[in-house]
């Protein structure tokens, strides 16, 4: 008998026939073992550079949407927001943070109370990230993401409000399953820059942004879609819901004060 | 005399004993990246990397593999080095990564890696198991490429993005074959390309596995 210690151990190890119990599951514990060394380095190597293209191709997709229709917003700066707080969560990574996941998480995310209810969410994340866009300090165009109950689908888009957090820069939808010609026309570029320099909230402070029945006047109101007003009921009260006391109404309230 | 062996390992897989053709393995992935040169090229690079590295590794370890778990083995160490080309992929090409979806991590059953596992690398030592690794790879890259390049020049009028025929829609004369970018045609272009090479290598072409009963036959 030879000394032990890790050579011979090994050696004896490699001179087991290749059928024996030991020899086995030595072998299929150390290809596990290196295998996982392997993958699991590259992968934690990688992430950086693959979380920043994710980051990438997610900021393209949201600049997309909103150049459709104001122009290239230039560079967006990606923030998580406590909803239920009404302010910037720094802890949380924007990049990582999935909103649709957290709202089927019952840790992650509240009940909506049914009289609140109003876009027909049931559940809705504690978080939500948002894009912003300063200059010289001062926030000036900020999108949100907004979802809720449309006529037979879910509707989610991004509406953009400019620095004042009360004048619509662009409202986009970009996935629906509306009803197509009649509902699906929220898509098209030429109903959405209806939404272009409409007000939230009027003078004495109520949400007043809606879609109008047919055809619209004053600030406050876009053209229904005939056809559609099932559809533009939803988008009404899904805005007013994202914008009320329950969604980033508490956030944008306290920009409103700090930004002015 | 080695360096002659090494070469035939090497070149043998090309034509005259193509994985994609000879033995129709690996098609799955032929057919569905083929659309564009550029997936084809950077896919044809993913295999060839994965069937080098496995087929070393497994060859360095042909003398310790024990029989129970053989396969298993196998399959772990190539499953590994398919999700680090794919990470890989996804830091450094990230849309193309996008364009090739899930077609990178499907090369885990592709059947000419673990053919090449199985067939050579445990058999053999590790120089000429890389070499059978590189020689396949190509061998299946070759094929990717010819059907890429068909593919794109005659569905897009492009190759690796370029405008070569200008297409009506941009003011030239060509019209692009809507076909040529639908799954089918990867298949028709494969069924012309192993008849082309069977009729020039006709030793290729395969005795038929049953004859009808009426005429003479060889199986006893």
């Amino acid at each position: 008998m030879g000394r032990l210690g890790p050579v011979s151990w090994w050696r004896s190890l490699l001179a087991l026939p290749n059928d024996s119990w030991t020899k086995t599951l030595s072998v299929a514990l150390l290809v596990a073992l290196s295998s996982a060394l392997v993958v699991s380095t590259t992968s934690v190597l990688l992430r950086p550079m693959q979380e920043a293209n994710r980051e990438r191709e997610r900021q393209a997709k949201i600049v997309a949407v909103v150049s459709s229709i104001i122009g290239h917003p230039g560079p967006l700066m990606a923030r998580v927001v406590d909803l239920n707080a009404g302010e910037f969560s720094p802890d949380i990574d924007p990049v990582t943070f999935d909103q649709r996941a957290a709202a089927r998480d019952p840790t992650r995310s509240i009940a909506v109370p049914p009289e609140a209810d109003i876009a027909g969410l049931g559940r809705r994340a504690n978080h939500a990230p948002v894009f912003l866009r300063e200059v010289n300090g001062k926030i000036d165009l900020i999108v949100l993401p907004v979802h809720g109950q449309g006529y037979q689908s879910t509707l989610y888009g991004y509406l953009a409000l400019r620095g004042d957090f009360n004048t619509v820069a662009a409202l986009s939808f970009y996935e629906h399953g509306e009803t197509p010609g009649l509902g699906s026309r929220i898509t098209e570029a030429a109903w959405q820059a209806n939404w272009r320099d409409r007000k939230v909230v009027n003078e004495s402070g109520t949400l007043t942004i809606s879609v109008a029945r047919g055809k619209a006047d004053g600030p406050y109101a876009v053209d229904g879609i005939t056809g559609a007003t099932r559809t533009g009921q939803g988008i009404t009260n899904l805005l007013r819901y994202w914008l009320g006391s329950h969604g980033f109404g508490p956030l944008l309230e306290r920009l409103r004060v700090e930004n002015s | 005399m080695m360096r002659r062996a090494y070469n035939k390992t090497l070149i043998d897989p090309l034509i005259e004993n193509n994985p994609v053709t000879l033995q129709i393995l690996g098609i799955c992935s032929a057919l569905a990246v083929t659309t564009s040169l550029l997936t084809a090229l950077v896919m044809s690079g993913a295999l060839t990397s994965v069937l080098v590295m496995s087929n070393g590794t497994i060859s360095l370890i042909r003398n310790h593999v024990p029989p129970a778990i053989r396969l298993i083995v196998q399959i772990t160490i190539i499953a590994s080095l398919v999700i680090v080309a794919d990470e890989v992929l996804k830091a450094y090409a990230f849309e193309i990564s996008m364009r090739l979806s899930v077609f990178v991590g499907l090369i885990i059953t592709n059947c000419i890696v673990l053919a090449r596992a199985e067939s050579f690398a445990m058999r053999n030592p590790p120089m000429p198991s890389l070499m059978d690794g590189l020689g396949n790879g190509l061998g299946y890259s070759l094929i990717l490429i010819v059907l890429g390049t068909v593919r794109e020049l005659l569905g897009a009028g492009t190759l690796l993005g370029f405008t070569v025929l200008p297409t009506i829609k941009q003011g030239g004369w060509f019209e692009p074959l809507a076909l040529m970018l639908k799954p089918a045609s990867a298949f028709f272009m494969l069924g012309f390309l192993v008849w082309l090479i069977r009729t020039v290598r006709r030793h290729q072409v395969e005795e038929p596995e049953f004859r009808p009963q009426t005429t003479e036959s060889k199986a006893g």
